[in-house]
């Protein structure tokens, strides 16, 4: 019997957790389901990691008001919840002098959505500021940022549980019933119960919505594939670099996004395809990201290509319309609210989703807020950006920040033991990966796996064979070493 | 005034493998007195404790021995030399003034190094570095990784198996694996000819009825959670998978051995000229990299074929580097050194006018009898025949001082069929 909330939300991708974030400032029950075994498990984690603008979308949409909105409550927030992110600007170039028309149009788009510092340069002036391009202008968007989104999502989830709201991973909803003036929802975890329902599903928000009988929506799984390059890339970019967008609805281009941490992020690609858990990269788009990256940069250093990696986006804009749709955000149902289609701008946007969804909540609902919200979160201090003063402080008072379990990103023992006793997540390999960088860095967790193992082992006293990857049915071995032959299963 | 202690040290040896153990020992050896070795794992000998199979030191001992048998004997002898080594111990940075920064649970320390001994190995290349399309499951490994999981952690990695790649590793894992009681379907290589040691293919492939596939690759990955399969492909003479030929083969495990990456971090980020061929410093035939007094060795300079000769390039590091430490080193004019027609590369970079050097020379593709010919532009200095050459073997070549006096720069060449 898990109880009776006030606001369960379905979901815990970025919004979903930001809403439950602005819900933890209230005195209501709220909880949070997720399907997945941790938060931002879908496209929260697989994306661009871009602070937007509001440069693409028509004035007046909902895309455009939440993402300016969302981009400037952003910092602030980042600061509370310790997420590390860089204001570094954007360029998207003109090649062409009929692409100078289009920097045009997005210039007068952006500051009709209210976006500040839009200038337009010449070539001779981005070649001062990105010495690797070549370009005749280009559209400069001063207030774009990156940040890495799965620890903004971690962060935001983190918070809202520690103000009270109840994250259940591992659950995935199979039914939705009216009952009682309310909702029972059903789950692989048994029923939950709540006045108010929020339907955060992302990819799946259709399904969801289906549940109460609401099954006119359809959304549209489309692929975005990318590839990083290492992370001694770092001096190629200083801003982020896209094309002009080509004419098709919602695509922003392959472009070239520099991480915190000097790595590259070359995509995302755009495929409409039929699963939406096909998060397959393929040889063909691998190819396409290829030559759209030395087609903005031709000097770009391929063979640093780390690794390859895809996320599905939900789209409500069917593959052949021409212009995208806006997200869709309305009470659908009484005490029942749909969010549908929420693709890009979604991280940018997720803060002010989170504070509309509550001043809709609040038509329904009386909030009282808390005396005692803290919206503070502290993540444990990677290593690798202390000072050398403060890696001293810091091993002097823990010596597990002395021992190195990562040695391509730096990540201490002491991280990855904080990582593995997150509040949220099951102890698998890629929580560790997402809450520290332990292998995300060019070994990819070659030499960090075999420590990590090492520490569940120790540490937990989880055998090999109980060891996932990134869920619970990504088992990484299958035992001891000896046990194929001793069990005479050998082949 | 800082808020850790400093050092002061005449020499500092990054990394406890193969090539920092023999080298800290030659430096010793060579007179230098105050010197420590930093190794980042718990234990000293770097990979070779989980190469538990035999093979190491034929060329240097005429004898069968196994990894850790190799690693022990050195091990010994730092002990016996009195040599300090921190173990659990990470470089985090050197910087041009050789100042070598170190965290262990012990605290932060830093060394004030007069030389400094680059002995990092190497590290494996993975399969977002060769852009395998598929799925992102449990289970793809690299071998090395699989080898120190099966052999040190206790843990085993899977049943059936597809080894990608045909170097020395993935043909030892690929015997490990069959003695586990583990099926090994196929291993993979896209080149028309193996990149494994020839003993290796027999003890290894043969004698365990492995089958090598040539001209393959692994063209995508299947399975959402653990690998279901991968699909494999023959490859034509441009290494491009031909369309239609395709064919998947079911297993739950993939391991990669597609290639070693001599590991660099440290030396790039102070100004350590590398590479683009090999990834490891550019050294002169002291082993002397671009900064002065940092020397270089083993497979963190340049991938090798067998153990021993690691320990010996690493002894002439250790030597070099005692020279420099007690002012012995001369300063001299190099002229440089260039791989040509046929060579992959060749080390050093550049040599002593006039002085006895040894060139490591590696081929780009298998030939029978041909030569190798040292150039300095048209004029041939030494010519050497070999009736057989093959990229998995480098060719070590001496080259007389008496022929360089008065060449401007020297070209290596394969030179006839």
């Amino acid at each position: 019997m898990n109880g009776k909330s006030d606001v369960l939300v379905i979901g815990a991708g970025v919004i979903g957790c930001a809403i439950a974030r602005e819900l933890s400032k209230f005195k209501i029950k709220t909880t949070l389901l997720e399907k997945e075994v941790d938060v931002g498990s879908g496209v929260s984690k697989g994306n661009s990691g871009v602070l937007h603008t509001g440069l693409y979308y028509p004035k007046g949409s909902l895309k455009a008001k939440l993402c300016v909105e969302g981009r400037l409550m952003f910092p602030a927030l980042a600061e509370q919840l310790d997420v590390p992110y860089r204001l570094c600007g954007k360029h998207v170039i003109a090649r062409t002098e009929e692409e100078l028309e289009d920097l045009e149009n997005l210039k007068a788009v952006g500051e009709g959505n209210g976006v500040e510092g839009l200038t337009i340069i010449s070539g001779e002036e981005l070649k001062k500021r990105e010495t690797r391009l070549d370009a005749l202008y280009a559209l400069y968007s001063p207030v774009a940022g990156i940040f890495p989104p799965y620890l903004f999502t971690i962060a935001l989830a983190e918070n809202a549980l520690n103000n009270g709201v109840k994250v259940h991973v591992n659950t995935k909803v199979s039914a939705i019933k009216q009952e009682n003036g309310g909702y029972k929802v059903t789950t692989n975890q048994g029923d939950f119960y709540a006045d108010f329902v929020v339907n955060s599903a992302g990819l799946y928000a259709d399904k969801i919505s289906a549940m109460v009988g609401l099954d006119d929506y359809k959304l549209y799984p489309c692929r975005g594939e990318y590839l990083l390059l290492d992370k001694n890339c770092g001096d190629l970019i200083s801003s982020m670099v896209y094309p002009v967008p080509p004419k098709i609805a919602g695509v922003l281009g392959v472009h070239l996004t520099p991480t915190l941490d000097g790595n590259v992020m070359i995509g995302p690609t755009e495929e409409f395809i039929d699963s939406r858990e096909d998060t397959r990269t393929t040889k063909e788009k691998v190819q396409q990201l290829v030559e759209g990256a030395k087609d903005l940069l031709p000097s770009i250093p391929l063979n640093q290509i780390i690794y390859g990696f895809a996320a599905v986006r939900s789209k409500i804009t069917p593959p052949n319309e021409k212009t995208s749709r806006d997200f869709i955000i309305q009470e659908d149902l009484e005490n029942f609210i749909n969010m549908i289609g929420m693709e890009s701008p979604g991280l940018t946007s997720s803060p002010a989703i989170a504070k509309l969804i509550v001043q809709m909540i609040q038509k329904k609902m009386d909030l009282k807020e808390k005396t005692d919200f803290n919206p503070i979160r502290k993540r444990t201090k990677p290593v690798s950006e202390a000072s050398r003063t403060e890696q001293a402080a810091l091993i002097k008072a823990d010596p597990e920040y002395g021992e190195i379990v990562c040695r391509c990103e730096h990540v201490s023992k002491r991280e990855v033991l904080d990582a593995l006793d997150n509040p949220i997540s099951e102890k698998t390999v890629a929580a560790v990966k997402y809450r520290t960088r332990a292998g995300m860095g060019r070994c990819h967790g070659g030499f960090c796996l075999p420590k990590i193992v090492e520490i569940l082992k120790e540490e937990y006293g989880i055998p090999p064979e109980e060891i996932k990857l990134k869920n619970l049915d990504s088992v990484l071995f299958i035992g001891k070493t000896k046990d194929l032959r001793e069990s005479g299963q050998s082949e | 005034m800082s808020e850790f202690p400093c050092r002061d040290v005449d020499l500092v040896v990054v990394g406890a493998g193969p090539a920092g153990l023999a080298a800290a020992i030659s430096a010793k050896k060579n007179g230098v007195q105050d010197l420590i070795v930093i190794e980042r794992n718990d234990w000293l000998g770097g990979i070779l404790p989980q190469c538990i199979h035999d093979g190491f030191g034929l060329e240097l001992f005429k004898e069968q021995l196994t990894g850790p048998e190799y690693a022990q004997r050195y091990i010994d002898e730092l002990k016996e030399r009195g040599i300090s080594c921190l173990l659990n111990s990470m470089v985090l940075e050197v910087t041009p003034e050789k100042k070598v920064f170190v965290a262990s649970p012990e605290g932060l320390v830093c060394f004030n190094a007069k030389a400094v001994i680059l002995a990092m190995g190497c590290r494996e290349r993975t399969r977002g570095q060769i852009c395998i399309p598929g799925t992102r499951p449990a289970g793809v490994f690299t071998a090395g990784v699989a080898q120190n999981l099966i052999n040190l952690r206790n843990v085993m990695v899977g049943r059936n198996m597809v080894i990608l790649g045909s170097g020395d590793i993935g043909l030892i894992m690929a015997r490990r694996l069959t003695l586990e009681g583990a099926k090994v379907h196929a291993v993979v290589e896209i080149l028309p000819h193996t990149n494994g040691l020839p003993r290796n293919i027999q003890q290894c492939l043969i004698d365990y009825d492995i089958p090598l596939l040539l001209s393959h690759t692994v063209t995508e990955i299947h399975g959402q959670n653990r690998v279901e399969a991968v699909t494999i492909s023959p490859v034509d003479e441009n290494l491009k998978p031909i369309e239609g030929k395709e064919k998947k083969i079911p297993c739950d495990t993939l391991l990669l051995s597609i290639g070693l990456i001599p590991e660099n971090d440290l030396s790039k980020n102070f100004g350590v000229k590398l590479s683009p061929v090999t990834g490891g410093a550019v050294v002169d035939e002291t082993l002397e990299t671009s900064v002065p007094g940092v020397f270089a060795c083993g497979n963190a300079l340049h991938v090798h074929d067998v153990v021993d000769f690691v320990t010996l390039e690493a002894e002439q590091a250790g030597k070099s580097a005692a020279e420099y430490v007690l002012g012995k080193a001369q300063k001299a004019e190099r002229v440089p050194v260039e791989a040509g027609d046929g060579v992959r590369y060749v080390l050093p970079y550049s040599i002593r006018r006039g002085v006895d050097v040894e060139l490591s020379i590696r081929v780009t593709c298998p030939g029978e009898n041909v030569s190798v010919g040292f150039f300095d532009g048209e004029t041939l200095v030494k010519k050497k025949q070999f009736r057989k050459v093959h990229p998995a073997q480098m060719i070590n070549i001496k080259l007389k001082g008496s022929k360089t006096v008065a060449v401007n720069a020297l070209k290596v060449e394969v030179v006839g069929k």
